[in-house]
């Protein structure tokens, strides 16, 4: 039994061997994505949308879609006001402000394990992006939850309340609504995928 | 080592690509048809004729388009509200005069007149929303004859022109609610109690289809101020009633997208004409600005409120004239009254409650049935095997369900936002089913791009079959509402293409003979008879001098198909087009000093280029005054 613990604190204590720190740094430069790309895309088919309704959900920002004049977050926007839903705007994710400062600052902890990275260091970073990482699917879901369950009373068009799709297909009144990770939530998996492989192949150096 | 790289690497471009795919989802839904089918079951050859005739109104063109079936093609536009000097509509002084001043309206629902429900192929008639007006077109000769209005008491006439099972009525509902008479000033704030609506009717003349509204004819009833919106007379059983739908039951004023779509249930007005008549006969009325007036607080049995899903627009009666199909355009159904139920609940005096006096009946005793049609059902046709079609905005389709089952049946996708819909005499007792004319609010790039303003889109259905099947995209100017379409034979062997001299053509000034062409002064009058032939004016010369008022009284004496003439003066603003046979009346002050050329604006021959006269204004103090 004490002998395991010793093998265990001492694999902790393993610095990082070449391969696992080059992992580490892939790791790092994944986060980056979360910065280029959205993190989840949901787009809104009718008929009359034939080319859908597209919104984007940045980690600082919101966007809909662009063609021509139209921007598709204001198109939105203004289908949902026949149901009662808040617009949505900028303003009321606070996420928008904290999300980029923590998928920085982890970015930065993952470089920082590149040069001074033990295996815990890299076990500490997986068990941070995957806390992250399911932190914010569940405060969207809860954002999702809260728009469709929050609809004005004195709305024209009465609907059931409702949640959007976090994942996959969905048919809302006219719309079949489709909600997908994008590139930026890729990120962020990516890097729980290196560091994955940068302890795989430091642990296995070690042979405890 | 290598492989464990390999092994990272291949996971990398998994993901990657999951990640591509992901990014790049784009399904697609675009409302397409079979080619080959579809050509064949709209092509009509060379010289072959439609089988029916379409008439759209054109909304706020002021005018009615005239398309074959199943052609669609648009073959002529008929002026009614609006000057249009492709045919000199407005600048005549017969048409001026009709159109009193007014240089546009908006024209929402045609109505053929009809005998014994079914439509008779002789007058049509139109109504403008916004300038309070109904208009009548004569199908023998697809020309404007009357144009009656602004009506008084009433604001927003667009519950109209639905007629009576024999055109005894054409109908009228408002929009929008003002203080009564017109004129009144009453603060908006006192809305609620102190504006009215209107529900009226015009009596029509059986012979010559003059329509009339005055202290002997026609009549209104003062409503609530609700938002009357659309409207059907019955027919059969239910001969002697109208209904109209009417949302903002509310009495809401401001941002009426939400303030009058609070209430669940807004109602279905039913209107019984003959009780009317009968206060009418016994003078229980009022006459308010020239028209009598019947006060439903006065007038019993006049009026009834059906409750009607929220928002209702379209009412629509079935032709057996047993249902009332009420469309709640907020809702997923559509409500199937009974006529019969109807009747029994007014006899129990089942009323839920009142409106300004109207008692409201129990929506479980009057309702039939609700069919799940689908989301924004608006309005409904018939078709001639018991099928009924119902709009649907919202879902941008078209719902197919059997009268009686009540089970929808089929439905197809259509290009883009529906609204109104005609099935070939599919509002009265003999539908004549096989095609449905979708009249679409949008038409989103389904053409060659033309700029931001888009033309609205009309799209032919095949109903032959049991699945509605998709055949050809039209395009109109804006903007068709309703339109309603009539077998081509019942029509097409009493229009007239020539006005006959001395038959068709009593005007007291047509001239038919060069000879009988002059020119006569009286004090600072000068009065022309004119003719106009190929390819020529007589008299070619009119001199005046500056201010005298010319009255030019032009017959164009061809008798031939096709043979029309134009007469426009340079820089006079004048513009009229005479058909063969036909005389119309130039008048106009002569305040322009010159020489102003006349010409033949409608090519008529091969020396039409030749056609062509001067005007000669002599300046006030002679001649040398122009300098």
């Amino acid at each position: 039994m004490n002998n395991l613990l010793e093998k265990w604190e001492k694999l902790q204590d393993t610095p990082l061997n070449l391969k696992s720190r080059i992992f580490t740094f892939i790791a790092s430069l994944s986060v980056i994505l979360t910065f280029l790309f959205p993190l989840w895309r949901m787009q809104f088919f009718a008929t009359f949308y034939p080319d859908g309704l597209k919104l984007y959900i940045y980690s600082y920002k919101l966007e809909g879609g662009k063609t021509a004049g139209r921007d598709d977050l204001r198109e939105i926007n203004v289908l949902n006001h026949y149901i009662g839903m808040k617009p949505l705007s900028q303003s009321d994710f606070a996420e928008f402000t904290y999300l980029p400062f923590v998928f920085g600052a982890l970015g930065l902890l993952t470089l920082r394990a590149v040069v001074l990275g033990k295996i815990s260091t890299v076990i500490d970073l997986i068990v941070m992006y995957i806390y992250v990482g399911l932190f914010s699917l569940i405060d969207f879901y809860n954002k999702l939850y809260t728009y469709g369950h929050n609809l004005a009373p004195d709305a024209p068009i009465k609907v059931q309340p409702f949640t959007p799709p976090l994942f996959g297909k969905k048919l809302i009144a006219q719309f079949t609504v489709y909600s997908y990770p994008d590139l930026g939530s890729a990120g962020i998996l990516l890097a729980i995928i290196f560091l994955g492989l940068a302890l795989i192949f430091s642990g296995k150096e070690a042979k405890i | 080592m290598k492989r464990q790289i390999q092994i990272a690497l291949g996971i990398l471009i998994v993901f990657i690509s999951v990640a591509l795919v992901f990014h790049s989802c784009k399904p697609k839904e675009v409302v397409k048809t079979e080619v080959a089918e579809a050509a064949l079951a709209t092509y009509v050859p060379p010289g072959d004729l439609d089988e029916f005739y379409l008439f759209y109104s054109g909304g706020h063109s002021g005018q009615i388009f005239v398309a074959g079936i199943p052609s669609m093609r648009h073959i002529a536009t008929i002026p009614v509200f609006t000057p249009y000097p492709s045919t000199g509509y407005g600048f005549d002084k017969e048409t001026k005069e009709m159109l009193g001043g007014y240089t546009w309206g908006d024209a929402h629902h045609p109505a053929l007149s009809e005998t014994n429900g079914d439509y008779d192929g002789r007058w049509l008639f139109i109504n403008d929303n916004a300038n309070n007006r109904i208009a009548r077109i004569d199908l023998k000769d697809f020309k404007v004859k009357q144009i009656l209005g602004p009506i008084p008491n009433l604001s927003g006439n667009h519950g109209s022109t639905f007629v009576t099972e024999n055109t005894e009525y054409v109908t009228i509902a408002t929009r929008f609610s003002v203080p009564i008479p017109k004129g009144t000033y009453v603060p908006v704030e006192e809305y609620a109690k102190r504006y009215h609506g209107i529900v009226a009717l015009v009596e029509v003349d059986p012979n010559t289809g003059e329509m009339r509204m005055d202290e002997k004819h026609g009549f209104q009833v003062l409503m609530p101020p609700f938002n009357f919106d659309l409207g059907d007379a019955g027919k059969g059983p239910s001969r002697d009633w109208v209904f109209w739908t009417c949302y903002n039951s509310e009495r809401a004023t401001g941002i009426l997208e939400i303030t009058a779509s609070q209430n669940d249930r807004d109602y279905i007005a039913a209107v019984n004409w003959k009780k009317a008549e009968e206060y009418l006969k016994a003078g229980k009325y009022k006459i308010i600005s020239g028209v009598r007036v019947i006060d439903p607080k006065e007038a019993p049995g006049v009026v009834y409120l059906l409750p009607c899903a929220k928002s209702p627009h379209g009412v629509d009666v079935s032709p057996d004239g047993k249902w009332i199909v009420g469309s709640g355009k907020l809702q997923s159904i559509t409500t199937v009254y009974n006529f019969e139920k109807m009747l029994k609940a007014i006899e129990n005096k089942d009323f839920v409650g009142e409106e300004d006096g109207i008692p409201v009946l129990r929506y479980e005793s009057v309702r039939e049935a609700e069919v799940p049609v689908g989301l924004g059902p608006l309005h409904t046709q018939f078709d001639d095997k018991g099928y009924a079609y119902t709009s649907l905005f919202v879902e941008s389709a078209i719902a197919k369900w059997k009268l009686g089952t009540w089970e929808v049946v089929d439905k197809i996708p259509i290009a883009y936002n529906i609204g109104h819909l005609c099935i070939p005499e599919g509002d009265t007792k003999h539908p004549a089913g096989k095609y449905l004319i979708a009249l679409n609010k949008l038409s989103h790039g389904r053409h060659l791009p033309v700029g931001p303003s888009q033309p609205e889109a009309s799209q032919l259905i095949d109903i032959t079959g049991e699945k509605m099947r998709l055949l050809y995209d039209a395009f109109t100017e804006p903007e068709p509402h309703y339109a309603q379409a009539i077998r081509a034979d019942k029509l097409k062997d009493k229009v007239i293409e020539v006005y006959q001299k001395g038959i068709d053509n009593k005007n007291p000034n047509a001239i038919w003979d060069e000879k009988d062409a002059k020119i006569v002064r009286k004090g600072n009058t000068v009065e022309v008879w004119m003719i106009a032939v190929r390819s020529r004016f007589q008299p070619w010369k009119i001199e005046v001098n500056q201010g005298d008022k010319v009255i030019i009284y032009l017959t164009n004496i061809e008798q031939t198909t096709d043979e029309l003439h134009g007469f426009a003066i340079c820089e006079y603003n004048i513009n009229v087009v005479v058909d063969p046979g036909e005389t119309k009346t130039i008048e106009f002050v002569a305040n322009k000093p010159g020489v102003f050329p006349f010409y033949c604006t409608n090519f008529c021959s091969a020396l039409h280029q030749e056609m062509q006269g001067y005007l000669l204004v002599k300046p006030r103090g002679g001649a040398t005054a122009m300098k």
